[in-house]
């Protein structure tokens, strides 16, 4: 990829460093330049620091040094207010889907819209919310069920439409396969890449420890190491890299899956 | 033995100014987050919906349990003072002592350990699960301030409702009461009522009631400061829960005696009888 304006890039991490007791870094100084309409995978060994990034990029971490700009705006000085208007922008599939368990399916879907599009009426927030459930492939009868009464990977599909419910312009899924049976994985796989395809423009970011997929779906590529960049780029630019760890990470992570 | 007996000395001075540190830290930081939630309790949007959810979970849904202890609160404290009265023949003042008491002190201080234990307990969990669950951080990423979502509904709920349970807690005691001095031990109904007319006034019940609103802002508070701040899964969630309720219960009590002082300073200054 040959990018060089900053507006070609959705996320940009400049020397940004992290440390919550003063001593330790858990960032040590991250450089990163994600592409627009990207689907990016971030990978990495267990507590190099990737969970750490992804909070800096949704604004739940401020740096302790360096700067996060997302969508060209530079979020590591925004303040309280204007950083939760401007998380509007993302959405976001967590590891458990965190849907609010007191809410039906649908109501969960509708929430960011009420909170958010209140000029929209009742009827239309409903009507949004379908659509983004027929988008996910969930089935209408689940509609009204608590979370509780569906399985995981409905679910994760629950979650996906109410991260989709607001048309965010950044996409990201924090682990969403970890824990689940291969099958349920692959569905959620193929559920990202045709929520990806079927909204160019869209910059959807992965953080994942299941590689085959990272490598098998992903466009872009980051891997993390002791708080540091170890390598970006395409997946080919991972299969010809001749740096030692990574070769490992890859050929072992691969093989194990 | 002399070296034995300063170290323990040492150990006891460190763990004790470690504890009184820890102390004074926790109370900084509830009270960093009552402010941060205060601010908040009447920003838009406004969340009717929640406040009312939350109130039928406060209000109504401690009806039950505040009608039935009330009254046997009231029976239980009338037989003891109409046993203590009985031996100085002054049994006809059983009424407005018991009501004094019930609606200057226990009222509010029962309702607010009652409340504190069922709803401020319930906060507490509910809260600690949103937090390990990661639907607070659902609701970050969403744009929606957790503080304002979570906590200033139900903080609004329990000062709106405290009152509301305490006045209720008063009449069911005070009907215990009655029932006890008029049915089982014989005083005139007559004389019970017009004793309590003569004494209580209308100041003595609020004074109950604004304690009561000031018990049920504090128990919100440290309920959904513990919640809010849970770490550590479902261990986490047992812990912010138990210490939540502990902290809230022994502050109401604590608070009491405060509050009974300002309100007697209250009354010297402006020169009401007390």
């Amino acid at each position: 990829m040959s990018l060089k304006n900053t507006g070609d890039y959705a996320v940009m991490l400049e020397n940004v460093q992290k440390t919550f007791d003063g001593k330790e870094f858990v960032l040590k100084g991250i450089d990163l330049k994600i592409p627009k309409g990207s689907l990016t995978s971030i990978i990495g060994f267990s507590g190099t620091g990737k969970s750490v990034m992804l909070k800096h990029m949704l604004g739940l971490f401020k740096p302790t040094s360096g700067k996060v700009t997302v969508l060209g705006t530079d979020i590591s000085t925004l303040d309280e207010n204007a950083l939760t208007k401007f998380r509007c922008n993302y959405g976001v599939l967590f590891q458990s889907a965190a849907l609010f368990d007191d809410m039906t399916v649908l109501e969960n879907v509708c929430f960011p819209l009420e909170e958010h599009r209140r000029e929209l009426s009742k009827e239309q927030v409903i009507q949004i919310a379908l659509q983004k459930l027929k988008m996910v492939g969930l089935d209408p009868k689940h509609n009204e069920k608590l979370p509780s009464q569906i399985s995981g990977g409905m679910q994760k599909r629950t979650g996906l439409a109410r991260a989709l419910a607001l048309d965010p312009e950044i996409l990201i899924y924090d682990e969403p396969t970890t824990g689940l049976d291969p099958i349920l994985t692959e569905m959620v796989d193929n559920l990202i890449v045709e929520t990806h395809q079927a909204r160019p423009g869209t910059t959807s970011i992965m953080v994942s420890h299941n590689l085959q997929a990272a490598f098998r779906i992903a466009d872009f590529v980051v891997m993390l190491d002791s708080g540091k960049v170890l390598l970006a780029g395409t997946p080919e630019d991972f299969y010809k890299t001749d740096i030692e760890l990574v070769r490992r990470f890859v050929d072992k992570g691969i093989k194990h899956q | 033995m002399i070296e034995k007996v300063a170290d323990t000395l040492d150990r006891f001075i460190f763990y004790f100014i470690n504890g009184f540190r820890g102390f004074i830290k926790e109370v900084g930081l509830i009270a960093i987050f009552a402010w941060q939630s205060t601010k908040l309790l009447f920003a838009k949007p406004y969340r009717y919906g929640e406040i009312l959810k939350h109130m039928e979970f406060i209000g109504n849904q401690s009806i039950g349990i505040i009608a039935l202890t009330s009254v046997f609160t009231g029976l239980a404290i009338s037989f003891q003072i109409y046993l203590g009265f009985k031996l100085v023949n002054a049994t006809d003042l059983v009424g407005p002592t018991v009501a004094l008491g019930i609606s200057r002190e226990l009222g509010p201080v029962l309702t607010g350990l009652i409340v504190s234990a069922r709803a401020g307990g319930a906060m507490a969990a509910r809260l600690g699960t949103m937090r390990v669950n990661e639907q607070m951080d659902a609701l970050d990423v969403m744009g929606v301030n957790t503080k304002q979502y979570l906590i200033a509904p139900r903080l609004i709920a329990a000062v709106i409702c405290m009152p509301l349970l305490t006045a209720l807690f008063d009449f069911m005691a005070m009907v215990g009461s009655w029932f006890l001095c008029t049915k089982l031990v014989g005083l005139d109904h007559a004389v019970f009522m017009q004793k309590i007319r003569e004494t209580i006034e209308m100041r003595h019940i609020n004074e109950g009631l604004i304690k009561a609103a000031i018990f049920g802002f504090m128990f919100a508070v440290i309920c959904t400061y513990k919640g809010f701040n849970t770490t550590g899964g479902a261990k986490g969630v047992g812990e912010a829960t138990n210490r939540g309720v502990v902290i809230s219960m022994v502050s109401i009590i604590i608070l009491d005696y405060y509050l009974m002082n300002i309100i007697r300073i209250f009354y010297v200054l402006t020169g009401m009888s007390q």
